[in-house]
């Protein structure tokens, strides 16, 4: 089943761990076709809501809604259509960079998988190192490779989580031009960032969180 | 179901591709394994003659510990890069992945096993092969039963900043039944006159444990994988 939906909402969103609290009862509406920045410093909570809005945490109270369904109705269909780019880049560093996009386009069941995985590392300007063990790679290599692992599946929810750490400005430029595309494509993409300035003509909206709460 | 059985084989498969590439847990695990046993072969072999039934018990030792120290090398790959959350996020079943990451670890368990039952047989003068299909009966659902525990326990410790001391201590007192009744199936087949009838019994008592350690881990894993 492919399961589609045009909004992310977040509706009175907190989460607690222990006695502290994360999130403080956060409400936000993300559309398709836009990006939308989460600023705020680090503790603010801003990955917090983006493991919420993956699935990968379950909120405390308040509620998650992809379009018109939550995130317990259809959870692996809904899973197929968000890619997750975290701080860490979620790739197997034994592997090379071919049989990391291998791996995850076989997990998500994706068709022509070659040639998927030929499109990414050209992409990403990996070709040239398709074989190569992810372990050899700079930081901005790898993280062009991650986005690339988490877009393989062409998602619907895109979230990314300091996407910019670690580019150079040319790998910035690149990741901007990415995430355009998927912006065009219909996707919707929330990033967290605390640079200001790598954003700048990028996004859509950009909202702050400060200790857990949304600020603007 | 198809789907089922195409995701554990992609992530076994990885996991296997991984080993292979590393050798890092294979090297490992049968050195921590063979290292205990001729410990033990110092202790318990006098002018040439084993203590009685101490080839039981070192076997199932020897398994149990390199088990364990196989299991957290597993889960600390997917800590690395943060691959669990990864494996997560994807559509896959969460019980497939558990399925998929357990038979990668029986799979260099088997791998272990097939070194130190031979050195065992030498070193103890224990007749493990005399009745090898039993034989083979007893390890393969203990060595089940001890990891379809211990993947469970190694997923849920992944983030855990003591999982080094926590599962042991975690993961022995729950598989102490399997361990005992892998000893007494094995000792049963290494006395003078083999009890096949008794072996048997410690085999079905294995399988039974199997049946509800890997029900419980399959019911339990997705929940606990939900933070």
């Amino acid at each position: 089943m492919r399961l589609d939906f045009t909004t992310l909402r977040l509706i009175d969103v907190s989460r607690t761990f222990g006695r502290r609290r994360a999130l403080n009862r956060v409400s936000l509406t993300v559309e398709a076709g836009t990006i939308t920045a989460l600023l705020g410093h680090n503790g603010a909570g801003k990955s917090t809501l983006l493991s919420i809005a993956a699935t990968l945490l379950q909120p405390s109270s308040g509620r998650v809604e992809y379009g018109d369904r939550d995130a317990a109705a259809g959870a692996a269909a809904l899973r197929a259509r968000i890619g997750l780019l975290g701080h860490d880049l979620y790739l197997y560093s034994e592997l090379t960079a071919a049989e990391n996009l291998r791996f995850f386009a076989k997990i998500y069941s994706l068709d022509a998988v070659e040639r998927r995985v030929d499109a990414a590392l050209e992409r990403a300007g990996l070709a040239g190192r398709r074989d190569d063990i992810v372990a050899g790679f700079s930081r901005g290599m790898r993280q062009r490779l991650a986005l690339e692992r988490a877009l393989i599946h062409e998602p619907r929810l895109v979230l990314l989580d300091e996407p910019f750490t670690g580019l150079d400005e040319a790998a910035r430029e690149a990741l901007r031009v990415r995430l355009r595309a998927a912006r065009a494509a219909g996707a919707i993409v929330v990033l967290t960032t605390h640079d200001t300035a790598a954003i700048e003509r990028l996004t859509d909206a950009a909202v702050s969180l400060v200790d857990g709460r949304l600020a603007a | 179901m198809r789907a089922f059985v195409r995701a554990v084989w992609i992530v076994t498969r990885k996991d296997l591709l991984i080993e292979t590439r590393t050798r890092e847990i294979f090297f490992t695990t049968v050195f921590f394994a063979l290292a205990c046993v001729l410990v033990f072969a110092f202790g318990f072999v006098r002018e040439g003659r084993p203590v009685e039934d101490a080839a039981a018990g070192i076997l199932w030792i020897a398994i149990a510990f390199s088990g364990t120290l196989a299991l957290g090398r597993a889960f600390e790959r997917e800590r690395h890069g943060e691959t669990l959350r990864a494996l997560l996020i994807s559509p896959i079943d969460r019980p497939a992945l558990y399925v998929g990451k357990l038979l990668g670890i029986l799979v260099l368990l088997a791998a272990v096993e097939a070194l130190v039952v031979p050195l065992i047989a030498l070193m103890f003068q224990a007749a493990l092969f005399d009745h090898t299909l039993l034989m083979l009966g007893l390890l393969a659902a203990g060595t089940l039963g001890f990891a379809a525990v211990g993947t469970l326990f190694a997923a849920m410790l992944v983030r855990a900043r003591s999982r080094d001391v926590m599962l042991p201590v975690l993961l022995y007192p729950i598989t102490v039944p399997v361990i005992i009744a892998g000893v007494r199936g094995t000792a049963a087949l290494l006395q003078p006159e083999a009890d096949e009838p008794m072996a048997r019994a410690w085999l079905a008592m294995l399988v039974l444990f199997d049946v509800v350690f890997v029900t419980l881990a399959l019911w339990t894993f997705e929940p606990v994988m939900t933070e």
